[in-house]
């Protein structure tokens, strides 16, 4: 064997993928599942909570601002561990797949929050001004004219924030979740070959090179636009 | 109306009729942007009554965003919301507070846009519109929810100079057709022509007030006279 | 109420651990002493080569750059540890880590520093040049000061974000502090020592998280 037949063998075998592709393929679909539901229970709690936050209870703000700190400083890692091994201790049974989704639901949620309330506090004032002067709410003033405004400014590092969190869904295969990466390195495990792992790679980067290409196109169109 | 408040605004006591064009002039910081900024509370006086077409705007009780319709204000900035047309900055509140029906609300919008003479502008957004007609815009979303009273807070001061004569003009259709108005600006000829009373402030109280021309022409204190001569040079 | 502080709050368990807990703490600094400066000056060389204008460095910077934005770092990180050793490229923990943070790190760090080149105008190039330097010295000492002062609170984002990332090395049995109390973790069964390592890692990012919201809290308002 020469080397690069050696090299195709241990990494692209295509024997060896032609068994585990459809697993690897159980696994996108677990990834995709997981970020889905991670994006869609993040944005939207981090949004209740920088609403809630411009109303300026004092007691709530600083349960939220301690809630948003707490897990932008902590590695979802350690949490996702925590969860996963310490709350079947006291009583509760937490699915890894339930654990990972909790966790960066709750990570996402803090990112947001911080995001869109810098962005409610970045709309001029003058705005808040206009409309509550021709008779509009606080409320109806927040949401018809000061989050359009702030969501717009927010959306680029919104995606880029998202994209980050939702890479992190291959900490599932820490605690057992059947996502690509777990697939992968338990299907290289059973046939001492490298081609799962790679096959998982390039899920993976076939997944979110789009995604960053959206990202990266979010960001200049906005970019453009606020100039 | 009549006010009376402390810190910023001292022992002030105003009555401004219906119909009434009252002019406010003072240096910065006199506290005029204050005194009309309390008029539809969007700060709070820590004392004193102001009352607006008979219901007490101070009141501790009051629906101030029902109140507020009745009192349209323009701000130095325009203010108008980026975001939406120049219909949709109108129609907002008249959709979201007064409640009417959408088609309701475009043919009011339409109504106001056309007074302020921009009705073919009424797809644009405010960044595709000169500052004088971002300002007319501002003008026709106070104007559309039919106020009592219409606060003008520097109108024309961020406008570039040969685009302050339309908002003027606007703003005399405005008086001929019997709007009440108090107006904060420094357009002494518009003052001269438009005003049935100039106030003089500074540092919070009234100095002195009377008919433009008498005030114009011989002023009694010699704040005022200082204040003036600065201004025409 | 009880069950639950003796499970996560055990002050005598967690008094146990510290030796190795400690120890793992020190490692994770470690790690980010070097992974840290190693993956700026990687940025830096992303970021500078991203001013060239020629394609043939141009395109494949690109590449480069998105693909190590694509892929999740624990990926890359299994795939140099687990999967280069079938072509008999054998790295220990430490050194598949370093490998690991430094190419993903490059690309992220490259980014940021690339919009803030982007940030200063095309002028500051053209008065350097026009006194006579060349274009790597109107980069290092016209633009990048200013450039990096532009993103400096997105870079210190990113390096929080690194430290936090260094926990992944738990997973190639590096021992660093999440690996350590884990290790305790496993030997107690109590999580105590992991909400030590989560204090820990609180007590280090904490300060920097809130200076970095207090900053844009300013910029914005």
């Amino acid at each position: 064997m020469t080397a690069f037949e050696r090299f195709t063998d241990a990494f692209f075998n295509t024997e060896v993928l032609a068994t585990y592709w459809p697993v690897i393929a159980k696994g996108v679909v677990v990834t995709c599942q997981l970020a889905a539901a991670v994006v869609v229970c993040g944005i939207a709690m981090g949004m209740a909570l920088a609403i809630v936050r411009s109303y300026r209870f004092k007691a709530i703000n600083f349960l939220i601002v301690c809630f948003a700190d707490i897990l932008r400083a902590l590695p979802p890692l350690v949490l996702i561990l925590l969860l996963y091994f310490g709350l079947p201790n006291v009583g509760f049974n937490l699915s890894g797949f339930l654990a990972v989704w909790l966790v960066l639901t709750l990570v996402l949620a803090a990112f947001t929050e911080e995001i869109v309330w810098a962005g409610i506090l970045s709309v001029n004032k003058g705005q808040w001004q206009a409309a509550r002067s021709t008779g509009l709410s606080f409320t109806q003033t927040l949401i018809y004219v000061i989050l359009p405004q702030a969501v717009r400014l927010t959306v680029p590092p919104l995606t880029n924030r998202t994209i980050a969190i939702t890479k992190n869904t291959a900490l599932g295969t820490v605690v057992g979740v059947g996502e690509i990466l777990n697939e992968a390195t338990t299907a290289q495990a059973f046939s001492g070959n490298a081609s799962p792992l790679m096959l998982g790679a390039i899920a993976y980067v076939m997944l979110f090179v789009p995604i960053v290409y959206f990202g990266r196109w979010i960001e200049n169109r906005f970019a453009w636009k606020r100039a | 109306m009549s006010y009376g408040m402390l810190e910023v605004l001292k022992g002030i006591d105003l009555s401004v009729a219906q119909r009434e064009l009252v002019f406010i002039i003072g240096p910065s910081g006199s506290g005029k942007s204050t005194l009309l900024r309390c008029c539809n509370r969007l700060e709070d006086p820590n004392a004193g009554t102001i009352i607006v077409d008979g219901d007490e705007v101070t009141a501790r009780r009051v629906d101030l965003n029902k109140l507020r319709q009745r009192i349209g204000m323009v701000f130095q900035q325009f203010n108008l919301y980026p975001h939406l047309t120049a219909r949709a900055n109108v129609t907002l509140a008249l959709r979201k507070v007064r409640g009417l029906s959408r088609r309701d609300a475009d043919e009011t919008a339409d109504a106001a846009l056309d007074r302020v003479g921009l009705i073919d502008k009424a797809q644009s957004y405010p960044a595709e519109l000169s500052g004088g007609q971002q300002q007319r815009v501002a003008i026709a979303r106070a104007l559309a929810l039919e106020p009592k009273i219409m606060l003008f807070d520097e109108p024309t001061s961020a406008l570039d100079p040969e685009l302050v004569g339309d908002v003027l003009t606007v703003m005399r259709e405005l008086k001929d057709a019997g709007m009440t108005m108090l107006v904060v600006s420094h357009e002494m000829r518009f003052a001269r022509s438009a005003a049935d009373r100039v106030i003089f402030m500074d540092k919070g109280v009234i100095v002195e007030e009377g008919p433009p021309t008498r005030l114009f022409k011989r002023p009694k204190q010699k704040r005022t006279r200082d204040f003036l001569r600065q201004v025409e040079h | 109420m009880e069950q639950f502080l003796t499970q996560f709050f055990n002050v005598s368990l967690m008094l146990e651990a510290w030796p190795i807990v400690s120890r793992g703490l020190l490692m994770t600094l470690l790690l980010c002493v070097v992974v840290v400066p190693l993956g700026f000056a990687g940025g830096l060389m992303v970021a500078l080569l991203g001013t060239v204008e020629h394609r043939w460095v141009r395109w494949p910077l690109v590449v480069y750059v998105d693909f190590f934005r694509a892929i999740p770092p624990l990926v890359l990180l299994i795939v140099i540890h687990s999967g280069l050793p079938f072509a008999g490229i054998r790295f220990s923990p430490f050194a598949s880590v370093c490998l690991a943070f430094f190419l993903n790190n490059s690309a992220y760090y490259g980014e940021i520093l690339r919009a803030g080149i982007d940030s200063i105008g095309k002028g500051q190039v053209d008065a350097a040049r026009s006194t006579g330097l060349n274009a790597l010295q109107a980069q290092i000492y016209v633009v990048l000061p200013q450039a990096i002062r532009n993103v400096l609170p997105d870079l210190v984002s990113n390096t929080v974000e690194v430290v936090k990332l260094t926990s992944l090395a738990s997973v190639v049995a590096f021992h660093e502090l999440l690996y350590s109390a884990e290790m305790a973790r496993s030997i107690t069964y109590n999580a105590s020592p992991i909400v030590m390592a989560a204090g820990l890692y609180i007590l280090m990012l904490w300060p920097v998280v809130r200076m970095l919201s207090r900053f844009e809290h300013r910029i914005s308002s």
